[in-house]
């Protein structure tokens, strides 16, 4: 069969005009590549993010705080103001810029070594307080940035580079649900655990991610989402087998939905 | 004249945060200085001034509070105590690696570990020589009275503002606790947001379109980067140096013996110069107003006159290794403190000097 290449048939110019253009990337994004490793759902979740912000049109009164952790650079690559905070303080850095411009949104960004190990305290105390912010939490199970080390959210048994035989809970402790534990505190408004690992879910998440920043506008509290994420690098997996994985390992021991809505509590 | 009161020297740091105009104050309770905060919850200087007030969870959060607020451009402050202090250390290297303009206060108490809450000056070496990782400095100020504890507030914001870096004011439990007339400055206003906006553009206030987006961090991974970064840090430490070194001298005209002291150690080294020149002895005082950037160049200049120089520290001995940096063996350079919380007096600091100086070989 005689060669035919794909350019030949299909001339590229034609395809991108104007009348044909169906999505563009919110402008809150930058240009730059992000260091995301392929497949990890940290993209995703900085991307609808950023759109929440340009939809309710509050990207110029928003100002974010970055962790310590894969998430470190987010400042790369989300196009608005940020502060980088140093290992778990980014509720406490959150809570002395929004006490001071009430009126401005402020949201943090951190994953489970950062905000359920290091940063468990100012987590804890920022939520008790009600702080009127948006924390978006995102849980993998394990330290990526670092190489693979066990979080407080690994799951027991796991493996990782620093529990090589598997989380042993006799001493190792058993994995720390911290989205429950805030959900008890009064200060929370809305609690819910998301994921982005399917279309279905992403458009889950960025409701709820709306709806906290709406929480915040109405000065309502504190707004905590938890997205289980997966970390295929870390996991050592590929990004459809550890996505596979999460569902039937991650998802049943941090059951995906809302766990408190307007003050109350949704489930036992 | 201002108002005349009579406070103590943590009830003087509080009243000159309001009137300083600053916007929060992020603290928690530790003894000797825990009146700051209660000063500030009584008088509830939101009502007054719309200054925020809050009492954090720790130390580590009440300084990360100061990093948020600070890195906004506002003015923030938080106080505490040496085991605080060192809790803190961490968010003063970020706040430092970041340049973010806030002050800090330290009534120093007596250590190591949770030591005493008696008066102590060792922990001159964490102020002046890091405390944090990395090459920082604070500005570091030295009241030695309760005047000045106000008046260094004021001071602090407009250094820490001025070179974007964080400002020290290195009291000890004396200065903290004891009562003394205080002539305070007028209210000043807070800032507004469009004032901020206008006088700091790299603060975080919300990216409008006509800006680049602010970014407020002490990251870069790149090495040549953050070298560069460094000796940026650098360039301005030296302007620093250069503009700001702050010192008293009493009586060095004709001295032929020196005290060097500074804080709660200075108001007692003052009265041993009196007794000594009762005594027909040529004694004089060297101040340090500021610790970093310390006075080298006049101690260097007056150790060219002088048989010996006393430092006389509620320390072990920290800031003598500054003062025999800037003499150089030039002259005799010994130590005479207290440690551990105890206030030495004036007598000893006396025979320490005829012993240890003026008789000694």
């Amino acid at each position: 069969m005689e060669d035919v290449k794909i350019e030949d048939v299909i001339k590229i110019e034609d395809i991108i005009k104007q009348e044909n253009l169906v999505f563009s990337k919110t402008k809150n994004l930058t240009d730059k590549t992000m260091s995301f490793c392929p497949g990890c759902g940290h993209g995703v979740a900085h991307r609808i993010t950023m759109e929440v912000l340009e939809e309710m049109g509050i990207s110029e009164d928003t100002i974010g705080i970055a962790p310590v952790g894969c998430s470190v650079l987010a400042y790369e690559f989300m196009n608005i103001d940020m502060q980088q905070a140093a290992h778990g303080r980014a509720p406490a850095v959150a809570t002395g810029l929004k006490r001071v411009y009430p009126d401005k949104y402020v949201f943090t960004y951190q994953g489970d070594g950062d905000l359920a190990a290091i940063g468990t305290g100012e987590t804890i105390h920022a939520c008790n307080r009600g702080e009127n912010i948006v924390i978006i939490f995102v849980n993998n199970g394990i330290y990526g940035m670092t190489g693979g080390q066990m979080a407080p959210t690994t799951l027991a048994g796991m493996k990782t580079s620093t529990s090589p035989y598997g989380r042993d809970v006799e001493t190792m402790g058993a994995p720390l649900k911290i989205t429950e534990v805030v959900a008890l505190l009064p200060g929370t408004c809305y609690v819910t655990r998301q994921s982005v690992h399917t279309p279905g879910n992403v458009r889950k998440a960025k409701k709820a991610i709306r709806k906290a920043f709406e929480n915040q506008k109405a000065k309502k509290g504190l707004s905590f989402i938890e997205i289980v994420s997966n970390c295929n690098s870390g996991w050592k997996m590929t990004p459809v087998d550890s996505n596979k994985w999460m569902e039937e390992n991650m998802f049943p021991f941090y059951p995906l939905g809302d766990i408190k809505d307007e003050f109350k509590l949704l489930q036992k | 004249m201002g108002e005349l009161r009579l406070m103590k020297g943590n009830e003087a740091i509080a009243e000159a945060a309001i009137r300083s105009g600053v916007d929060a104050y992020y603290g928690y309770p530790i003894t000797p200085q825990s009146e700051i905060l209660e000063y500030l919850m009584s008088e509830e200087p939101y009502k007054r001034t719309g200054m925020v007030v809050l009492q954090a969870e720790s130390e580590i959060a009440s300084v990360n509070m100061v990093y948020g607020a600070g890195a906004g451009g506002k003015k923030a402050m938080t106080t505490s105590s040496s085991p605080g202090i060192s809790l803190m250390q961490e968010g003063l290297s970020y706040i430092a690696g970041a340049e973010i303009p806030c002050l800090i206060v330290n009534v120093v108490r007596g250590g190591p570990g949770l030591g005493t809450i008696q008066p102590s000056q060792s922990d001159y070496f964490q102020t002046t020589k890091g405390g944090g990782h990395g090459d920082y400095r604070l500005i570091a100020l030295a009241p030695a009275s309760v005047q000045e504890m106000s008046d260094f507030v004021k001071l602090g914001f407009e250094l820490a503002f001025k070179y974007r870096n964080p400002v020290m004011l290195q009291a000890d439990g004396v200065i903290g606790q004891m009562m003394e007339k205080v002539e305070l400055f007028d209210q000043m206003p807070r800032l507004t947001d469009q004032e901020i906006i206008a006088k700091y553009p790299w603060a975080t206030t919300g990216k409008p379109k006509s800006r680049e987006r602010n970014i407020i961090t002490s990251l870069d991974l790149e090495a040549l980067k953050q070298e560069e970064f460094n000796l940026h840090l650098q360039r301005k430490y030296k302007e620093v140096t250069e503009n700001e070194t702050r010192y008293e001298l009493v009586n060095c005209e004709d001295a032929e013996y020196l005290l060097v002291a500074y804080g709660s150690s200075a108001r007692i080294s003052l009265k041993t110069v009196q007794l000594a020149r009762e005594k027909g002895l040529k004694v004089g005082l060297v101040r340090p107003i500021t610790l970093w950037p310390f006075p080298s160049k006049i101690i260097s200049e007056l150790a060219d006159k002088v048989k010996g120089m006393l430092c006389v520290e509620m320390s072990a001995g920290q800031m003598i290794e500054d003062v025999i940096l800037a003499t150089l063996g030039k002259t005799k350079v010994l130590h005479y403190g207290r440690l551990g919380g105890v206030i030495p007096s004036p007598d000893e600091v006396l025979v320490a000097l005829e012993t240890q100086i003026i008789g000694g070989k």
